[in-house]
C-alpha cells in the first residue's frame, strides 16, 4: 500500500548479486547444511534463542515499535533490515535490556530468552548482558588503552585477572575481530587513536572477549572497508557454530550473504495522529525474503524501489 | 532566464549568478564586516581591562611585600612564639599550620561529600530527585560565608567539635575547618557533576553492555573519563578553603594575634584571617614599622601557594587524563 509499484515492476527479476551471495564458498565450507530450501518449513528447526511475542517499545508516549513477533534461532544469523528510523536498533536493544538505560523507554509484550522472560522483575539486566553481548551502531571505545578496552569485560565479569590468561583473551579477541595485526605493537596506546573502522573492530573484539552466548550487532560494518567487512562476515560465520547472532544492517548484499533469516521492518504512518511507528513487515528465511518475498513492501525494499 | 549557465540557489532562495565568479562577489558586505570588527575590538577592550587590573593588583602586592622582605629581620619570621604583627613578631609557621589544618579538615569534609553528591546526581538520581537536589545545592552555594562563620562558632563548636575531643565554648581550627568544609561542598559537587555529566552516554552504554554494574561503570569508566574536571574541582575547593576569610576569622578562635600551636583544637590564625584582623578595627594598621607591609607579604605567600597548586594540578591532569 505504501508503494506505487506496478505489477510489472514487481515481476522484474531481482538483481543477481542480491540473490547469489558472493561468499558462497564460506557457506559451503563452514556450514554443513546448505541454505534451507524453499520449503524449509519441513526441516527440524534449531532451538529458539529469542521468542519475541507482540513486543511494542515506547519512548514516552511515542511508539517506536509496534507488535513485533519473531523467533531467533540458535546458531543462526538473523538480520534486521529496513529503512532508517523503523526501530531496528530499538528492538535490538530490548534483547539485552539495554533500553533500561533510557528512562523514557518502556517495553510491552513478551520477550523470552531460552524460555525465560527477560522482563520478569526477578531477572537482573546485568546477568542478561553478560550472556548477550552488543556491538553498538557508533563505535564507542573507552578512552583507555586498546588492551584495557578488550580486557574490560573479562575483568568485570571475573573471567580473568591481569597476566598471561588475560593477554590470551586479548589476543584471541583481537584476532577474531581482524584487528590483531594492526594493533599488536601498540596495545598500550589509547584506543581513540585508532581509525573509525579500527575502533568498530575493537568494539567487536571487546564484545567477544566476554564470551557471550549471543552477539547483537548494530550495523557493525557501516564504517568498515570491504576487506575488513569480509573479515567481520567471516568472523560471524565462525562464531555461528557456537553463538547466535542478530545483526542490523543497511547493506542488503550483506544481509543476503551472511544471514539465515531476515526480518524486514518498515515505518507505518498513522493517518489520524500523524505518528510514525516501526512495524515488522515480514520475517522469513533470507532466501525467501530476497528471492520470493510474500509482501509487496519487502519486495520493493530489497529490490531498491522503496519509496 | 533561458540561459544554460549553471545557476545555484542560495539559502535565501534567490538565484545567484556563479559564472563568471568575481572577487567582489565573495568580498562580503562592508556593513557586516565593520560590525564584526567593532565587536572584536570591544571584546579585546574588556579582556585588556581585566588584565590591566590584575596587573595593578599584582604590582601593589609585590611592591609592598618587597618592602617587607627587604627591611624585615628574617629571624622574626621563623621560629618565634607566634604571630604578633603589632610587636614585630611575624612567625609564618603559625599561619601556615593554621591554614594547613583548616584546609585539610575542610577537604576531608568537602571532598567525599561533594563527590558523593555529584556521583549521586549524575549517575543515580532520578530526574525528579535531581530537580529537587540541584537547587538546594545552588542555594547552599549562595549563602554568605559570614553565616557559615556564625554556624561554625555557635553550632558546630558546641555540638560537633565538643564531641570529637575539642572544647565546645570557643572557636578553634577544627570548628573553622568544618565550617569551611560545609561551605565548600556545593562547589565540589557542582564542578564534579558538570565533569561527570560531560562524559558521553555511549561510554556508559558500552560498559553496561559488557555486563558491568552501575557502580563499576561509575568507578572504572565515568570517574576516569571525568578526572580532569574532578581534579579541577578539588583544586578550586582547596584554593577556596585556603583563601576563605570570614569563617576562619569568626570561628578560628583567635583575634589579631596567635601563639604557634600544632593542635587543631586550639584557636589560631590562618593567613587570610591574619590579614583580615590586621586590616580591620578602628586603629587600622598601627604597630611596629612593618606591620602594614606584613599584610602584603602574607598575601603574596597565599597567592604563590594557590598558583603552585594550580600548576601542579594542571600537570597532574595532563598526565592521567582520559580524553574522550
Ligand atoms: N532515546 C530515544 N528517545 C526517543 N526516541 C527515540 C530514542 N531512540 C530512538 N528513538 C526514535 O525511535 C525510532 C526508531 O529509532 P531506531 O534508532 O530504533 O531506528 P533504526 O531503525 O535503528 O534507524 P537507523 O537505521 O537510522 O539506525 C525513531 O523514530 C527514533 O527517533
Ligand atoms: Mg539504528
Amino acid at each position: 500500500m505504501s508503494s506505487t509499484a506496478t505489477i510489472l515492476d514487481a515481476a522484474k527479476p531481482i538483481p543477481e548479486r542480491l540473490v547469489m551471495p558472493a561468499t558462497d564458498h564460506l557457506v559451503d565450507s563452514l556450514d554443513p547444511e546448505p541454505h534451507p530450501p524453499d520449503d524449509a518449513e519441513d526441516l527440524p528447526t534449531a532451538a529458539v534463542v529469542f521468542d519475541v511475542d507482540a513486543v511494542s517499545v515506547y519512548y514516552g508516549e511515542f511508539r517506536a515499535v509496534q507488535d513485533a513477533s519473531l523467533k531467533v534461532h540458535e546458531h543462526e544469523i538473523t538480520a534486521f533490515i529496513g529503512p532508517s528510523g523503523c526501530g531496528k536498533t530499538t528492538l535490538l536493544r530490548c534483547f539485552n535490556r539495554m533500553n533500561d538505560l533510557i528512562s523514557s523507554a518502556r517495553v510491552t509484550g513478551s520477550l523470552c530468552y531460552y524460555g525465560v522472560d527477560l522482563y520478569n522483575p526477578q531477572v537482573d539486566a546485568v546477568e542478561v548482558r553478560r550472556r548477550i553481548g552488543m556491538v553498538f551502531q557508533k563505535p564507542n571505545p573507552f578512552p583507555k588503552s586498546i588492551k584495557d578496552n578488550v580486557a574490560y569485560g573479562p575483568k568485570v565479569a571475573g573471567l580473568a585477572k591481569k597476566g598471561p590468561a588475560m593477554d590470551d583473551i586479548v589476543e584471541n579477541s583481537l584476532r577474531k575481530a581482524a584487528l590483531w595485526d594492526e594493533v599488536k605493537d601498540r596495545l598500550n596506546d589509547n584506543a581513540l587513536g585508532l581509525s573509525g573502522g579500527q575502533q568498530q573492530r575493537l568494539c567487536i573484539a571487546r564484545a567477544i572477549a566476554t564470551d557471550p552466548d549471543v552477539l547483537l550487532m548494530d550495523e557493525p560494518c557501516s564504517a568498515l572497508d570491504p576487506i575488513a567487512t569480509t573479515r567481520i562476515e567471516e568472523l560471524m560465520h565462525d562464531l555461528k557454530t557456537d553463538y547466535s547472532i542478530v545483526i542490523v544492517t543497511h547493506n542488503m548484499q550483506q544481509a543476503a550473504r551472511v544471514s539465515d533469516r531476515t526480518a524486514f521492518f518498515s515505518v507505518e504512518v498513522n493517518a489520524d495522529s500523524d505518528s510514525r511507528t516501526g512495524i515488522l513487515v515480514e520475517y522469513d528465511f533470507t532466501q525467501h525474503i530476497f528471492s520470493n518475498p510474500s509482501d509487496e513492501r519487502t519486495e520493493n525494499y530489497v529490490t531498491g524501489r522503496f519509496g | 532566464m533561458q540561459t544554460n549557465e549553471p545557476v545555484s540557489v542560495g539559502a535565501s532562495g534567490s538565484a545567484r549568478q556563479n559564472v563568471p565568479l568575481t572577487t567582489a562577489a565573495l568580498a562580503g558586505s562592508p556593513h557586516r564586516l565593520r560590525k564584526e570588527n567593532l565587536i572584536s575590538k570591544l571584546m579585546y577592550g574588556a579582556a585588556l581591562v581585566s588584565v590591566v587590573v590584575s596587573g595593578l593588583i599584582m604590582y601593589a602586592l609585590f611592591s609592598e611585600a618587597w618592602v617587607f622582605m627587604r627591611d624585615v629581620d628574617w629571624a622574626q619570621t621563623w621560629g618565634q612564639i607566634g604571630w604578633f604583627p603589632r610587636r614585630g613578631i611575624y612567625d609564618m609557621p603559625t599561619l601556615l599550620i593554621a591554614s594547613f589544618w583548616t584546609t585539610l579538615i575542610a577537604m576531608v569534609v568537602a571532598a567525599p561529600l561533594g563527590l558523593g553528591a555529584a556521583i549521586y546526581l549524575s549517575e543515580y538520581a532520578r530526574s525528579s530527585h535531581r530537580a529537587l537536589f540541584k537547587p538546594i545545592l545552588e542555594v547552599l552555594a549562595g549563602i554568605p560565608s559570614v553565616v557559615f562563620g556564625f554556624f561554625a562558632l555557635l553550632w558546630l563548636a558546641p555540638n560537633v567539635v565538643a564531641n570529637i575531643g575539642g572544647a565546645g565554648g570557643r572557636g578553634s581550627m577544627v570548628a573553622a575547618g568544618l565550617g569551611v568544609g560545609i561551605l565548600t561542598i556545593p562547589l565540589v559537587a557542582s564542578i564534579s557533576e558538570d565533569a561527570m555529566a560531560a562524559v558521553p552516554k555511549s561510554l556508559r552504554e558500552a560498559s553496561a553492555g559488557l555486563g558491568a554494574r552501575k557502580a563499576v561503570t561509575t568507578l572504572r569508566v565515568v570517574l576516569p573519563a571525568a578526572v580532569s574536571g574532578l581534579v579541577a574541582s578539588m583544586i578550586v575547593a582547596v584554593s577556596r578553603a585556603l583563601g576563605e576569610t570570614m569563617v576562619v576569622f569568626m570561628a578560628g578562635g583567635a583575634a589579631d594575634a596567635a601563639v604557634r600551636t600544632i593542635t587543631p583544637y586550639d584557636g589560631s590564625l590562618t593567613m587570610p584571617a591574619a590579614m583580615a584582623s590586621l586590616a580591620s578595627g578602628t586603629d587600622q594598621v598601627v604597630g611596629e614599622g612593618l606591620t602594614f607591609q606584613s599584610l602584603f607579604f602574607v598575601g603574596l605567600v597565599l597567592f604563590l601557594l594557590t598558583l603552585g597548586l594550580n600548576l601542579i594540578g594542571d600537570r597532574f591532569v595532563a598526565r592521567i587524563r582520559e580524553q574522550y
